[in-house]
This record gives structure tokens, C-alpha cells and sequence, in this order.
């Protein structure tokens, strides 16, 4: 069905986009001023005699040139190993189990959430174009995405704490397996904050795609056999106007994963975007390479999803 | 003699606009018969298109049936709920339009695609599935069996055309309107899916209602004529009759216009002059007046009604012994 | 921010498409109802602005005046005052200043460098349309707020850097938007014909490119604008952007955390700044993307 071609030519360009991601995180990371050792020993660095310091460079590997250090990370990465963290001490890969669930589980809810609402108020603008509700919901979408989710998450911060004695839990983390409720109360409101955009934007992609639909042919066609009108709607219009919603809302849940640092900072979460930027703050390399890499790869694998979705719902794009 | 099966009979239809309501339709009258072909013609805007809205109660969401009937068997369609009226669409009148290319919904199956107005009418699954194979073959589509697993993406334009027809008589109806169902297709195709509807209308005893600006296609499927102009019918008569003694300024002005095959030396076309009217600035009178080169003072005064003139039906003052031998290209206009 | 805003939908390449340095192109803006109101909004932001950066208001921005702290809205404090006594109306009025002076500067740079970076890719093809399509390809990996965090902490703080922050994570954007009309516009016959024939590909660019692909950067601009003052807001509320005691309006959000509780203004107008702001770019977007399209510019 799907050409083997396509495939893997669609996987090279996605492992190339994840080489250059590295290879530019990494020079990035580089030139910012001080290293892996002002950053664990901070000013004490400057007290060091030069043989501690070429120890120390040595222990770190980064004596070796830019290419070599790049060729080591990659090669111990591809096995597993991606460093050590300088704060922690911690090896990197045990933080990066702890805290891409918490994400995941935050952007999929979001997800679930924003793409629901998103439909439905689409489809609600979008059967009744120029209408009371339609200009309503396209109203809510546009406030939607100019509210910032800094400004939402503090305010349902505030609200909460003023109406529920709500406040978030800057202790320990619930995993889902432990308890669901424990959990919700934790990834909901978060989840919803970032679901408002999300919806928002799913909302206009179904909107302009059904009314588009609306006035394709194939729905005239549809409606002179006689057919219920929930049928033309379901059938005729929404179907096709999923092609392109899938589209936009997979690449969308992409940009999710990695766009969680502000909702995790505001809530207390200690995800991917909140283990990011302590590290980013604390010039924790090892960390801040992984956590780019790790993000760019869900975002990569995402795409390459939604590609293959769109293939296997667009009978069009099948080899007759 | 009985009632015609299909009949509209002082059909207006309004669009509401920003300026006010507009009227599209302006009383049409029309009826054809079981296995019998009527042509309406006219250039676009003349109505013929929301005609056939109208009789299929398709018209868009911004437009109504203002007066006048729209009869099948006897029952008012115009006068029916629009949940009643959807039993009757697709069973008891098909529809076939204009773009074949774009007419399949390109995500759906050939074989569900037919089926569908089956079963919306009442039909059972298996009895549904059985006659999509027979129909895709009636109209004389290779394997059917294997066809109903397509996508239309993978049939040609005229065969894509097939199976919208097929989508139309799967039912079995009793009426067939085409709104210019050949006009996106090329020549050869053309002929075919003309010779196919001929086939069809007789072994079917369909009422086939033709929509076209092609006199060249009239000429070769219509058993009568309507030709509209400004919301109006302004001449209804046989086929025959008509391209011989048209009995409007109107139709002889586009009977003129057509190229003759068997003349390598002819004169230009002569054209019919001035611009079609507007509707929403229709003059006093007659609306092709400013056009007419038959043009008398009456016709600036009152609008006529559609009189029998030896056999044919036209709105016209001015009867064909009277009209100048100008042509049309001289004509001047207002 | 969970999406770049790219324009979908950019107005098709057409043989003669509306000048984006026409005068009528305001009016048509200005003709519709949205259009109206984003330009009114935005052209108040801009005199905000101004009279933030010119110091023309009644109170100081940053002086702190421990008696008059956490008033409410008043005739002396229109908007209240913050938790050091700090007029909010005033603060608001340089944050207004200090998004709009970043949001500028940095789309101006990423237009500029990603329009140069996408019409060459478009119209020289080859290699160098590979090499940027591979590095728009590897930006568009990150996401936007991730990539600004990062180069901001790579530069440090200042709103210079945070404008180059923001520069960097437009600059795809922009290579993508005029890469497309581009590269239809070159690979029509007429651009072909013209190639034969010699004219030089400079001509062919200023006479038959750059006017295609203008309109659809210009809405990418007011766009873009919108959402660099989001990310602007973003960065310094993570503490990552402007720096205290200067104002800016997502400073002024993070502050309001710990006060909004018993003194609801602090969060409130500071962040209906940042929303007006960004719902009138985007209508204003809008109302250039219609005025714009060749489909609808004839009515």
C-alpha cells in the first residue's frame, strides 16, 4: 500500500534533521561562555593550577576537538549512555525516565482535550457559517491563542488558590500508575491551560476545512441521493476535511511535547520542559543536550506518524 | 390524456441579498413526461441552473421558493417539509451535474458511493450491494465487481461520469435531471454518455430534464425545448420545430450564432449584441428588449406571456411574419 | 505557543498580483470591519509606546512609593499600583514599549535574513535550495519557545539578546513563506521564457518575484509580530528577557503570582495588554492577507 520508497526516504531525512539538531545543539552549547568545569566547581575554577585543570578537562573529554567530543556523545548516545549530570550527578538517562512521562502524559491529555473541543466547536462554527455561534466560537478562538499560557496558568493558579485552597504541589510527583486521581489532580488544570490554544487551533482548522467541504461537488452530489443530512456530514464533509485536520493537529501535539516548559514552571511539574531549563539555567550540558535531542526526536517520530497517518486516510495518495 | 409526471407551473424563486430579495426565477413553466427528453437553455443567469434547484429543493441556504408548483405524480414537492421532500430526492427524481472530476466524494469507495442512495432508501444491505453491480454495468462500466473497490482517483473523467449517472438511476426514478453533464467531458466521451442517457431514458422510461448552454447537444437528445432568459421561460417547443422556425428574437438569435458544419465560406457569426441583463436592474418591459432586433414599442411597455404560435409556446410581441430581416449583429442596443 | 504560525494558505501566485507598497492597500484594510479596529488598536499601541519611552506620563515607571503600594484603580492610578507602590498604567506603558521594541527589531531581522535565505533557495535551486531547506527543516524540530530559551541563554540577558532570540526562531519561517511563491513564480513559462532570453536574473527577480512573494511576507510580518511579543513576554516572565526594575508585561505577570490574590489589577492589566496586543496583530494579519489576495482584490 504505502511505497518502500517513500518510507525510507522519509526516515533519511528524518535522521538527517536529528544529526543536524545535535550538531547544532552541541556547537550552540559550545560557544557559550564556560564549560562542564566552571559549571560544577562555579568560581572556585578560577582557583585551579593548570595540571588540575587538564585533569579535570581530561575527565570531562573535553580536551579532545570539537568533532571528536561530537563523535563520543553520538556514539554513546546511540548506546544508551548519555552522560552524566553535573549537578546531580545523576546519570542523565535515569532523569530522562522520570521526567518524559510526566510530559507525554501532560501533552497527550492537553491533546485529548483541545482536540475534542476543537472539533466540535469546528464543526458547530463550521456547519452554520456567519452565524451567532460561528462568530461566538471564532471569537473564543482568537482569544484562545492570544492569551499567553503564562497569563492562563497564573490565573487558574490564582483561581484555584482562592476558591479551592488549591495550591500546586511542589513535592512529589504522582505517576498515573500510582494513582489516578493523585495524578489528575495534579496534570488536569495544566492540561487544560495548554489544551485552550490547542483547541483553539484545532477549532480553526476544522472550521475553515468543513466549510471548504461544504461547497465541494461531491457534497451535492451527496445531497441529491437524499441522504440525511447527518450522513452528508459525517460521511461527505467531515470525512474529508479529517485528512487535513489529522494533519495540523499531529504536527501540533509535535510542537506540544516540546512546549510545555512555561505550563510545567507555573504548575510545579518536573517534566521535560522543567528538567530543560534548570539545566539550561545551570549550564548542565550533558542534560541540556539530551533533553534538546530527546525533544527533537519526539517531534521528528511525531511527524513521521502523521505522515504515514495521512497515507493511510487519503485513499489518494495510495498507488492505484 | 394524463398529467404529466413532472410539472412546474409559475415557479418563482427568490435570493435574499444584501439590496433586498432578488428574484431568480420569475414564473417557469415546464413539464415533461415518462420517457421523454426536455432541453432548457440559456446562457448563465438565465435560471436554468436554479430550475433545477429548485425541483430538487438543492437551492442554496439564502434562497426559497417563493410561489408556484412543483408537481411529481400529482403531489407538490414545492409545498412538502424538507424532511418529506429528501425521500423523494435521489429515489424518485436522480440528479446528475456538471464536473465529473469533482462530483465523487475522492474518499469513498466507488461501490459505497452508489450504494449509499440505496440504502438512505430504504434499501437492504445485500439488496443494495446486488444492484450496484448491475447498475455500474448498465451503464456500461467494465467489471463492476472489481469496480466497487475503486476510488474515483482511479477512474477516467468519463467514466467517472458513468457512475454518477449510475448514483442517479441505482434508484429507479422516475426523473433524470442532468444540469450539463457533458460539458467538462471531450467530444467522443461526450456522444457516449449522450447515447447512454438516450438508452437509459427508454429502457427506464425516465422524464429526463437536460440542462445546457449546447445547442449542438440539444439537437442531438431533446425530444422538446425550453429556452430561458431572465428568470423566464421565452420559448417552449419541439425540438424539430424549433431549430426550424424559432418563434422567439431570442432563440433565432442563438440559432444564428451557431457555426454550420457544411460551409467552409461562411460569414462570421453573427452575434447576438449588447449583454445579458442584469437581474437585479430588469427593465419595464420585456427583458431582452434592449437587445431585440424585432424591438417595437410595445415591448419597452409590458412584458408578454409565453402564446401558442403554430404549435410553439413564445413570450414575444412581435410574431415571426413581422420581424425585419436584419441580422442580429446590427442590432442595436439601448 | 504550541504552533509557529506559518500562513497556510499564502495568496496564489498570480500574473499581476495587488502592490504591497500601494496606498490603497490600508484602505482596503481599513474597509473592513476587523480591519478597522486592528488598525485603531495597533496604531494606540504604538502611542502608548511612544509615550512609554518618552517618559510623558504622570507618574514614574520605576520609582517605588512604599505608602501607595497595592492601591486599586483610581483617578490617580488608573490601573492601581504594584507591591513597591509603582504606578501599573505607567509600567504598562514602557512594557508596551519594550515588547513592540523587541517584537520590531526581531522580525525585521528574521523577515529580512529568511526572505533573502527562502527567494534565493527558490529561485537558484541546486545545492543552496538543499542547504536551507534542511536548515529550515532542523529549526522547525524545536520548538519555538525552546529554541528562544536556549540562544537567550547561550547570549545572556538584554533585550538585544532576546530580539536575537527571537530572530532566530522566525527566520525559518519567513525562508519557508517566500521559498514557496518562489519557486511556483520561476517555474512558470513565463519566468522561463524570460530566462532564455537573458535577461538578467536580477530584473527577473525585482520585476516578477519579489512582487509574488511580497504580500504573503508582509502578512507573515504582523503575524510574526503578534507572536514575537508573546514569546518576548514568555522569556521574561521565566526570568529570561528583560531584566528588573525595568518594566515589561510578562515581568509584571510573574510578579503579580504572589500578589494577585488580594490585588486583582496587578495580573489583570498588564496581561490585557499582551492579549489586545496580540489579537489586533492578528486581525490586522488577517485583514492584509485578504486585501492582499489577488481572488478577492477585484470585488
Amino acid at each position: 500500500m504505502l511505497s518502500w520508497r517513500w518510507f525510507v526516504a522519509r526516515i533519511g531525512g528524518a535522521v538527517i534533521t536529528l544529526i543536524g539538531v545535535t550538531v547544532v545543539v552541541f556547537i550552540v552549547l559550545r560557544t557559550i561562555p564556560g564549560n562542564a568545569i566552571t559549571a560544577s566547581l562555579g568560581i572556585e575554577s578560577g582557583t585551579l593550577t593548570p595540571a588540575q585543570k587538564a585533569s579535570l578537562e581530561h575527565f570531562y573529554g573535553i580536551d579532545k576537538p570539537w568533532v571528536a567530543q561530537l563523535w563520543t556523545w553520538i556514539t554513546g548516545a546511540l548506546s544508551g549512555n548519555l552522560g552524566i549530570s553535573l549537578t546531580s550527578g545523576k546519570t542523565v538517562s535515569s532523569l530522562l525516565r522520570t521526567a518524559l512521562p510526566v510530559t507525554v502524559e501532560l501533552a497527550v491529555l492537553a491533546a485529548m482535550i483541545g482536540t475534542a473541543a476543537g472539533l466540535l466547536l469546528g464543526v458547530l462554527a463550521g456547519s452554520r457559517p456567519g452565524k451567532v455561534g460561528d462568530s461566538a466560537t471564532q471569537g473564543f478562538a482568537l482569544l484562545g491563542l492570544a492569551i499567553p499560557e503564562f497569563v492562563l496558568g497564573t490565573a487558574v493558579v490564582a483561581i484555584l488558590a482562592q476558591a479551592f485552597h488549591y495550591f500546586p504541589d511542589t513535592g512529589t510527583f504522582v505517576p498515573l500508575t500510582q494513582s489516578v486521581s493523585g495524578n489528575l489532580s495534579q496534570v488536569l488544570y495544566p492540561a487544560l491551560v495548554l489544551a485552550v490554544a490547542f483547541a483553539a487551533n484545532v477549532m480553526r482548522t476544522t472550521r475553515s476545512e468543513y466549510v471548504e467541504m461544504a461547497g465541494a461537488d461531491y457534497v451535492r452530489t451527496a445531497e441529491g441521493k437524499g441522504l440525511r443530512p447527518f450522513r452528508v456530514r459525517s460521511a461527505h464533509i467531515l470525512r474529508n476535511a479529517m485528512i487535513p485536520i489529522v494533519t495540523l493537529t499531529g504536527i501540533q501535539f509535535g510542537y506540544l511535547l516540546g512546549g510545555t516548559v512555561i505550563v510545567e514552571q507555573i504548575f510545579a511539574l518536573p517534566g521535560l520542559g522543567r528538567l530543560l531549563f534548570t539545566s539550561i539555567s545551570n549550564r548542565d550540558y550533558p542534560v541540556v543536550q539530551a533533553c534538546v535531542l530527546v525533544i527533537a526526536v519526539l517531534f521528528v517520530v511525531v511527524n513521521l506518524a502523521v505522515d504515514l497517518l495521512y497515507r493511510v486516510i487519503d485513499p489518494r495518495t495510495r498507488a492505484s | 390524456m394524463s398529467a404529466p409526471l413532472l410539472q412546474v407551473r409559475g415557479l418563482h424563486t427568490a435570493v435574499r441579498t444584501r439590496a433586498g430579495e432578488l428574484e431568480i426565477l420569475r414564473g417557469v413553466d415546464l413539464a415533461v413526461d415518462r420517457g421523454e427528453t426536455l432541453a432548457v437553455v440559456g446562457e448563465s443567469g438565465s435560471g436554468k441552473s436554479f430550475t433545477a434547484l429548485s425541483i430538487t429543493g438543492l437551492l442554496p441556504s439564502d434562497a426559497a421558493i417563493t410561489a408556484g408548483q412543483v408537481l411529481l405524480d400529482g403531489r407538490d414537492l414545492a409545498a412538502m417539509p424538507a424532511k418529506e421532500r429528501r425521500t423523494i430526492r435521489g429515489a424518485e427524481i436522480g440528479m446528475v451535474y456538471q464536473d465529473p472530476m469533482t462530483s465523487l466524494n475522492p474518499v469513498m469507495r466507488i461501490g459505497v458511493q452508489v450504494a449509499e442512495g440505496l440504502t438512505a432508501h430504504g434499501w437492504s444491505k445485500q439488496a443494495a450491494r446486488a444492484r450496484v453491480v448491475e447498475v455500474l454495468g448498465e451503464v456500461g462500466l467494465p467489471s463492476p465487481e472489481r469496480l466497487v473497490r475503486l476510488y474515483p482517483h482511479q477512474l477516467s473523467g468519463g467514466m467517472r461520469q458513468r457512475v454518477l449517472i449510475a448514483c442517479a438511476i441505482a434508484p429507479r426514478p422516475k426523473a433524470l435531471i442532468a444540469d450539463e453533464p457533458t460539458t467538462a467531458l471531450d467530444v467522443t466521451v461526450q456522444q457516449q454518455i449522450l447515447d447512454l442517457v438516450a438508452r437509459l431514458r427508454d429502457e427506464y422510461g425516465l422524464a429526463v430534464i437536460w440542462i445546457t448552454h449546447d445547442l449542438g447537444v440539444v439537437a442531438r437528445i431533446a425530444d422538446r425545448v425550453a429556452v430561458m432568459y431572465a428568470g423566464r421561460v421565452v420559448e417552449l417547443a419541439d425540438t424539430g420545430t424549433l431549430f426550424e422556425h424559432p418563434t422567439h428574437p431570442y432563440t433565432d438569435g442563438l440559432l444564428r450564432s451557431l457555426p454550420t458544419p457544411d460551409d467552409p465560406h461562411q460569414a462570421p457569426l453573427p452575434q447576438i449584441g449588447g449583454v445579458p441583463v442584469s437581474l437585479s436592474a430588469l427593465p419595464s418591459g420585456c427583458p431582452f428588449a434592449p437587445r431585440c432586433p424585432q424591438r417595437v414599442e410595445r415591448c419597452e411597455a409590458a412584458e408578454p406571456d409565453l402564446v401558442d404560435r403554430d404549435g410553439s409556446l413564445a413570450a414575444c410581441w412581435v410574431p415571426p411574419e413581422r420581424w425585419v430581416t436584419a441580422t442580429t449583429s446590427e442590432a442595436a442596443h439601448a | 505557543m504550541s504552533v509557529l504560525p506559518v500562513v497556510t494558505d499564502p495568496p496564489a501566485a498570480a500574473a499581476a498580483p495587488p502592490a504591497v507598497g500601494d496606498a490603497g492597500l490600508i484602505r482596503r484594510v481599513w474597509r473592513d470591519r476587523n480591519g478597522a479596529v486592528a488598525l485603531v488598536v495597533t496604531g494606540l499601541l504604538i502611542v502608548v509606546a511612544l509615550l512609554g519611552v518618552t517618559g510623558l506620563l504622570p507618574h514614574d515607571p520605576i520609582a517605588q512609593a512604599p505608602a501607595d503600594r497595592l492601591q486599586g484603580p483610581s483617578g490617580t492610578y488608573w490601573f492601581g499600583t504594584d507591591q513597591f507602590g509603582r504606578d501599573i498604567a505607567a509600567r504598562v506603558a514602557v512594557g508596551v514599549w519594550t515588547s513592540l521594541r523587541v517584537a520590531v527589531v526581531s522580525v525585521a531581522i528574521a523577515a529580512f535574513i529568511g526572505s533573502i535565505l527562502g527567494i534565493s533557495a527558490g529561485f537558484f535551486r541546486g545545492w543552496l535550495d538543499q542547504v536551507v531547506s534542511r536548515f529550515v527543516d532542523i529549526l522547525f524540530a524545536f520548538p519555538a519557545i525552546l529554541l528562544a530559551l536556549a540562544v537567550v541563554s547561550a547570549l545572556g540577558n538584554g533585550w538585544q539578546n532576546t530580539a536575537i532570540a527571537i530572530a532566530v526562531v522566525y527566520t525559518p519561517i519567513f525562508a519557508r513563506v517566500s521559498r514557496g511563491p518562489t519557486l511556483s513564480v520561476g517555474a512558470s513559462e513565463y519566468v522561463k521564457a524570460q530566462r532564455v532570453l537573458g535577461i538578467p536574473p536580477w530584473r527577473i527577480l525585482l520585476r516578477h518575484i519579489l512582487p509574488n512573494v511580497s504580500a504573503p511576507i508582509v502578512v507573515q510580518i504582523t503575524l510574526a509580530l503578534s507572536w514575537a511579543i508573546l514569546t518576548e513576554s514568555s522569556l521574561s516572565f521565566l526570568g529570561l528577557g528583560t531584566q528588573p526594575p525595568t518594566a515589561s508585561l510578562g515581568l509584571m505577570v510573574a510578579d503579580a503570582r504572589d500578589t494577585v490574590a488580594t490585588a486583582w489589577w496587578t495580573l489583570t492589566f498588564p496581561a490585557l495588554a499582551i492579549i489586545v496586543a496580540v489579537i489586533a496583530l492578528n486581525l490586522l494579519g488577517d485583514g492584509l492577507r485578504s486585501a492582499l489576495d489577488p481572488r478577492r482584490s477585484g470585488q
